[in-house]
């Protein structure tokens, strides 16, 4: 059996009278992309928010590494190793591509309370952070500022700060989002290679992606999850396939 | 990019040039008024360098920087008091007139003061956090008012301004050059800041304290590290500015002053390097020639703010050089 890296039990979240986490269990096991599909709405986002300590749950635990992690904020949990790429992009705006990316490896390697060594001169945090970008091929657009980026760069940007945080487990909320077939294609085969760094939740629409990248998915509608399995199983899965594959059948 | 860089750079020396030739030339022509206002000038910048670590590199917008700023020149004059009087300050310790032991304790002294305001006061964002503050301040300010001890309303003279070694302060050029060699210490600090880690998840926390929580960095340990430095700062202008004016009173305390070291930035523009200096220097040519013509001066001092606000959102130096540029 694979070590779990990630374990969610009987996760609870209402706001009001709307039940957006309605008793999720789910786990992120080494090495595989857990899809987490589901019809806008079902309540995905707020997941990952509570897995990432942005949204705090109503009940239910959060497990990383072995470790409760309730009482963590953002910040503790992203330095035991979670990263997460948002929905809508959230970047440092004025700061270039490579400041963005320097911040992460800056993270990585300790305490942000030093103030001495000019940033842009500190080759322990430009050439990690430059080969972050070719990584993800925004090498060319290093220097340009994060607000003049473009929709799918801003996506490849987040991957990149990411994957600086040499995390342990990746929670990324619809990557491919507005990428365009090219960019979605490109993704695609990147996190094929990704998980072998570190599992990844993944939040997507692209269903051609979901399918091609994901050994396990669950499916969450109206904050539960209704079915989880092997691509095969959920693709065959009635229940699923009324619930939410039926829409864009 | 490389060219907004440079400018700005031209920009900036010729503005640490000019603030240090006019006072020379004033002297050389036997005017120490003018060295006066460029102390002046000095000593304001010095301040709002100061509160544009928090300000500008942080967007948090302190409306209590003034009582940093006063504390300071209450350090000064208290000390230089009990140091006047030959009468120990508390358990035996005496009093000083030197300078560089009177900034020592502002800065000691605005430091300790600044970490439970800046504790308390980053709880908070917006226009609560600028409120907040302000009710520090405002708290500090009725409590010098109220403790007759250290004249209470009618503030406290610095017979003898306070001493420096080798430095006949009393003199007004020799005091510039100390108040000026402080600003350019303070702005080698500020830019140090600016362009290190901390620097960078400062600004970050700016831009976006999601991002940065996303990355690992707390924003409020950050912000609260700005805050005590920024405070630091403030409180050694505020220590010169009580020896510029052989006198601190409560008003160096008030809202009044906090507002002005805001508008300083302003004008001069946020988060720049040189951008209180550049304010500092119209600010106070403003007060001194339509302040010799009108007393309502500061009418004209708000439509010059409304237009910097409305249409050079990066003040006197973004006009001249251009956006800011990170790198
Ligand atoms: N902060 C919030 N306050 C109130 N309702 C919210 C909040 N965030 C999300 N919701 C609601 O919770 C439900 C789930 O939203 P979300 O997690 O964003 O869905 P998904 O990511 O699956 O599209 C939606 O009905 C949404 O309107
Ligand atoms: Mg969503």
């Amino acid at each position: 059996m694979a070590e779990t890296v990630l374990e969610i039990r009987d996760l609870r979240k209402s706001f009001g009278a709307l039940k957006a986490t309605d008793g999720v269990s789910l786990d992120l096991v080494r090495g595989e992309i857990h899809a987490l599909i589901g019809p806008n709405g079902a309540g995905k986002s707020t997941l990952i928010h509570q897995i990432a300590g942005s949204l705090t749950p109503d009940s239910g635990t959060i497990r990383f590494l072995g470790r409760d992690v309730a009482g963590l904020d953002m910040a503790a949990r992203a330095r035991l190793g979670l990263a997460r790429s948002f929905q809508t992009s959230s970047l440092a705006r004025e700061f270039s591509a490579l400041r963005n990316v320097m911040l992460a490896v800056q993270a990585r390697q300790g305490s942000s309370l030093r103030f001495l060594r000019p940033v842009m001169q500190d080759a322990s945090l430009t050439e990690p952070a430059m080969a972050m970008l070719a990584r993800v091929g925004l090498a060319e657009r290093a220097h340009v500022p994060a607000a003049e980026l473009s929709h799918g760069e801003c996506r490849q940007l987040e991957i990149a700060i990411a994957l600086a945080l040499g995390p342990r487990a990746f929670l990324l909320d619809e990557p491919m989002a507005g990428m365009g077939p090219e960019g979605s294609r490109r993704l695609t085969a990147f996190l094929d290679a990704l998980r072998q760094e570190a599992p990844i939740l993944l939040v997507e629409h692209d269903m051609d992606a979901v399918f091609a990248l994901a050994d396990r998915i669950s499916v969450l509608v109206y904050g539960r999850v209704i079915a989880t399995g092997k691509v095969d199983e959920i693709r065959n899965d009635p229940e699923v396939r009324r619930a939410y594959l039926g829409e864009s059948a | 990019m490389r060219r907004a860089v440079t400018r700005e750079a031209a920009t900036n020396t010729t503005l640490a040039l000019l603030l240090l030739a006019a006072p020379l030339a004033a002297s050389a022509m036997g005017e120490p008024f003018y060295v006066t206002l460029a102390t002046r000038i000095a000593v304001l910048a010095l301040a709002a360098v100061g509160l544009n670590i928090a300000l500008g590199l942080g967007g948090l917008v302190s409306f209590g920087h003034a009582a940093f700023f006063g504390l300071g020149g209450y350090a000064a004059g208290i000390l230089a008091t009990h140091a006047f009087n030959a009468e120990p300050l508390f358990l035996g310790i005496a009093g000083t007139t030197s300078m560089p032991a009177i900034w020592l304790v502002a800065m000691v002294v605005c430091g300790l003061v600044a970490l439970p305001i800046g504790a308390v006061s980053l709880r908070t964002s917006g226009v609560y956090f600028i409120m907040i503050t302000l009710a520090f301040a405002q708290m500090i300010y009725y409590f010098a008012i109220s403790w007759p001890a250290y004249g209470g309303e009618d503030g406290l003279s610095i017979y003898l301004r306070n001493s420096f070694p080798w430095v006949n302060t009393a003199a007004p050029l020799p005091f510039f050059l100390v108040c000026y060699g402080l600003l350019l210490l303070g702005l080698l600090v500020f830019r140090a800041l600016r362009d290190s880690r901390f620097g960078a998840a400062l600004q970050a926390a700016r831009q976006n304290e999601v991002r940065l929580a996303a990355v690992g960095i707390a924003p409020f340990d950050i912000r609260l590290t700005a805050f005590v430095i920024s405070a630091m700062m403030t409180g050694v202008a505020g220590a010169l500015f009580a020896d510029l004016n052989h006198f601190v009173s409560p008003s160096m305390l008030s809202w009044h002053m906090s507002g002005e070291l805001i508008v300083l930035i302003i004008l001069g523009g946020k988060g720049r390097l040189f951008g209180p200096v550049a304010g500092a220097m119209l600010y106070v040519l403003l007060e001194h020639v339509l302040g010799g013509i009108t007393e309502r001066w500061q009418f004209f001092l708000g439509l010059i703010l409304l237009g910097v606000v409305l249409f050079a959102r990066g003040g006197l130096i973004g006009l001249v050089a251009g956006r800011q540029s990170h790198g």
